[in-house]
């Protein structure tokens, strides 16, 4: 218990075990501070959400590691503006854009390795560096070079409590084993992500239709210490109901189910509700730069619940899901697997079909097959559902992460309510990523956000102890 | 195929699949070995898809400790864990006699069975061949040392139709496994042959994708490769001194025991070397692995292979360093049994897993050339 010792004075208390936490507790102990890092998930499943990604989105001017060709900031930060619909702080965003540029070679230097890409990476190539293994690979890499320069870390140990007066922290109360304490440090870093595990809170913000998501990532992203930190006065950004929500097959586990979870046939069938209606554009745009919306969507519809369904045509042409499909001989026997209305489904199925023009199909580009005189429209990629066998996927929201989080300043130091800024508590990762993505998604940019705010402010805290 | 065994192949079977699926919705993994972009290429796998991925992989260990599913997560996913029980049932199924599978049963125990055997049979049979006073008398090099108790001939066709038993099993298998994998034996090739032995002299794939695999533990380090290596290049050499040592034989005639300095006496002693730091490198490093990564039931094979080899390296150089002594006879009968032992268990034993990891690196090298069919390279 060494590390929980209450007479022991900290220089830099980190809370939470993901990416952002672990690139602050590198950074402050590099700098000469001592430093804890409080990690409130057991050893094997420590790293947050960050052990489900993959890749950072890196901005580049020419090849760089792994990355192909270039990827501006300007692209990037449009890119970025897109999906947010504006709902991000421009300079706060195009410094984290700048700012991934730099951490390629500070990530090979603690270990992490890239891969090349291969198969089921090709397309973002050029925007996002790969790690080898994953997401829990860097964190393994993460851990090793931490405890190599002596950042002590303390898991199964939860904050229960933060002491902060008038944004000057002093203390955390945390529980390991049913045994509570007190770690004082002159400085403290929040690293500790959303609230998407908190299914309570969910249901808070969005009523009964969270009893219907499924949360993709860890089951220790409580909202503990966000929800403590908005108690003590941080000014709030973004709002409960935002977050990197997708869809996902209904029968993914609860919590933890990651990546395999995705179905990636959308944009080859269609998709339909409850009561067998179509209710989006399945064809709007390619799926990696779709998946995002879908999550928001099926979380609109009545009982969370759709079904992405697509005929013998399209069996096999992408990625393949980890569950099996439900497979029928025709629409009809589909529906009543589904337990949906079999003559609804069967009008729906009969009108698109009706509805699609001819054209030439390409999966690879923005194709001339689309649907004519149907609301929703299907713009790309509609070929009749009439091939048997039909296959079909149930579909629930599936949340990433949410974006309710505190406001901070381009040195990653927490704001208050009143404006100014907190005197010795910064925040990193998903905690602060909803100061950039005020909603929508783009690929990667949550390792981007959390590797620049982590590393500013292990700076930031050892140079507030250490001047 | 006895009902237990086949009900144990369709549960190992049936494992990898579900395994496999996880993996090919995920590949993460796919930076680290072969083995990930070869399963990227299906949608589903057969059995002999099974068995190719099965000794396409190394055991490295590195995409257990990558795995956002491996234990304690519900998925409870074992990737190396699960490639070795592939393999246990690879060695079974792919024996030459096919009734010989059995022997991987309980491995350990028939090696050293074979072991305990031959050298009661070696002892049995020099003392008869050459007479108790013979046996154990001291012998010059000049008196011909070991031949004054069993001369070439006799030797030579001893040893000349174990080894060429041995390599009649192990081809009948190695072709078993190929047609299986759905190749036509003419593709294999040059190119494809040289590359897989390229892969399997460097050991490629015993890296973690350049980092060095995660053997024995989370740590990525270069142990393992660099035993097996010694153990490798120990077995090359030792094979190699007794290829030159028949040429000298049959083409010059020049008749042993060779003196330290030449080359049949330097490749044997660096072989022997290598055959006692490599196996129990091997064996130190196996004896600190994490059990996540390992086929427990397989302990006994691996040990009884790595002891052989140990022990052949050992008893060859002590003959070596002994052979003028009244020792000699008692040491060549133990070499000797060895040798033989080595020699009939090669088929029945851990060292098949060279023979189906060449034909699966073969095989990926084949298959790598080809397009990805669509449907895996979305």
């Amino acid at each position: 218990m060494s590390a929980l010792d209450p007479s022991r004075k900290w220089d830099v208390l980190v809370l939470g075990g993901g990416n952002a936490a672990l690139c602050a507790a590198i950074t402050a102990r590099a700098a000469g501070a001592s430093v804890l890092v409080l990690e409130s998930a057991p050893i094997a499943f420590r790293g947050g959400n960050s052990r489900h990604t993959r890749n950072m989105r890196t901005m580049h001017d020419g090849p760089l590691g792994p990355l192909t060709e270039a990827y501006p900031q300007e692209e990037y930060w449009q890119d970025l503006l897109k999906v947010t619909g504006g709902l991000t702080d421009e300079r706060l965003a195009r410094m984290t854009i700048r700012e991934t540029e730099r951490h390629v070679p500070w990530m090979l230097a603690h270990g992490v390795r890239f891969q090349a890409p291969l198969g089921g990476t090709l397309h973002l190539a050029r925007t996002n560096a790969f790690f080898l293994g994953g997401g829990k690979a860097l964190m393994n890499a993460y851990y090793a070079a931490a405890e190599a320069l002596g950042v002590e870390v303390a898991y199964d140990t939860e904050v229960i409590d933060l002491a902060i007066d008038d944004g000057r922290f002093s203390a955390a109360s945390v529980v390991r084993g049913g045994v509570r304490g007190e770690i004082r440090a002159k400085a403290v870093v929040a690293a500790a992500g959303g609230f998407e595990s908190n299914l309570a809170w969910l249901r808070e913000a969005w009523g009964p239709p969270a009893d219907n998501f499924i949360v993709r990532g860890t089951p220790y992203n409580m909202g503990v210490v966000l929800k403590l930190l908005l108690a003590k006065g941080a000014r709030q950004v973004s709002d409960p109901t935002q977050g990197h929500c997708v869809a996902i097959d209904a029968r993914s586990p609860r919590y933890d189910g990651g990546i395999v979870t995705r179905v990636d046939a959308v944009s080859l069938g269609i998709v339909v509700n409850r009561n067998a209606q179509r209710f989006y554009d399945e064809g709007e745009d390619f799926w990696p730069k779709r998946y995002a919306i879908w999550g928001r969507l099926v979380a609109g519809q009545p009982d969370q619940v759709g079904y992405s369904i697509i005929d013998a045509k399209s069996m096999g042409k992408f990625m393949p899901p980890v569950f099996a499909p439900m497979k029928a001989h025709s629409i009809g026997e589909l529906a009543r697997a589904l337990d949906l209305d079999a003559a609804a489904l069967e009008a729906t199925v009969g009108g698109f079909n009706a509805a699609v023009r001819p054209g030439t199909f390409d999966h690879t580009k923005f194709d001339d097959c689309r649907t004519q005189g149907i609301a929703p429209p299907k713009t790309h990629w509609a070929r009749r559902i009439d091939t048997p066998p039909f296959y079909a996927w149930p579909l629930r929201p599936g949340i990433t992460f949410t974006y309710l989080g505190v406001a901070i300043d381009e040195k990653a130091r927490m704001r208050m309510h009143d404006g100014r800024l907190a005197e010795n508590v910064w925040a990193a990762g998903e905690i602060m990523a909803g100061n950039i993505l005020g909603k929508g998604y783009l690929a990667g940019i949550g390792m981007a956000i959390g590797t620049t705010f982590g590393r500013i402010a292990g700076e930031e805290a050892a140079r507030h102890v250490r001047p | 195929m006895s009902a237990p065994e086949a009900s144990r192949l369709a549960a190992t079977l049936a494992e990898a699949q579900r395994v496999l699926a996880i993996c090919n919705a995920c590949r993460y993994c796919e930076g680290y070995c072969a083995v990930f972009p070869a399963l990227e290429r299906r949608l589903s796998f057969d059995e002999g898809d099974i068995h190719y991925l099965g000794s396409l992989c190394h055991n490295c260990g590195s995409c257990l400790y990558a795995c956002q599913y491996a234990p304690p997560h519900e998925f409870q996913l074992d990737f190396p864990r699960v490639m070795a029980q592939v393999r246990a049932e690879t060695y079974r199924k792919y024996a030459f006699p096919a009734a010989f599978g059995a022997l991987f049963g309980r491995n350990g125990i028939v090696v050293a069975g074979a072991m305990a055997v031959s050298v009661l049979l070696a002892f049995a049979f020099l003392v008869a061949f050459a007479g108790a006073e013979r046996f154990a008398s001291a012998w010059s090099d000049a008196q011909g040392a070991f031949y004054a108790i069993l001369p070439h001939g006799p030797m030579t066709a001893i040893f000349g139709i174990a080894f060429l038993a041995a390599i009649a099993a192990l081809a009948a298998s190695f072709a078993r496994f190929w047609r299986d994998t759905g190749e036509r034996p003419g593709e294999l090739t040059g190119r494809p042959c040289a590359e897989a032995a390229h892969d399997a002299f460097t050991l490629r794939y015993l890296d973690g994708g350049g980092i060095g695999c995660t053997y024995p533990d989370a740590k990525p380090s270069y142990a393992r490769r660099r035993f097996h290596h010694f153990t490798f290049y120990g077995f090359v050499l030792c094979f190699a001194a007794t290829s030159v040592a028949t040429i000298y034989h049959y083409v010059f005639g020049w008749k042993a025991p060779y003196p330290f300095v030449s080359l049949p006496v330097i490749l044997g002693t660096l072989g022997g070397i290598g055959l006692l730091v490599g196996p129990a490198g091997l064996a130190w490093l196996r004896m600190r692995r994490d059990p996540e990564l390992a086929d427990t039931r397989q302990d006994g094979m691996d040990v009884a292979f790595l002891a052989l080899l140990f022990l052949t390296g050992l008893t060859g150089l002590l003959l070596l360093a002994f052979r003028e002594s009244a020792a000699m006879g008692a040491l060549l009968a133990i070499h000797l049994a060895f040798v033989l032992a080595m020699f009939a268990t090669m088929p029945y034993g851990k060292f098949v897993h060279a023979l189906y990891r060449f034909a699966a690196l073969a095989r990926y090298h084949l298959e790598r050339r080809r397009p990805v069919p669509e449907a895996a390279a979305e």
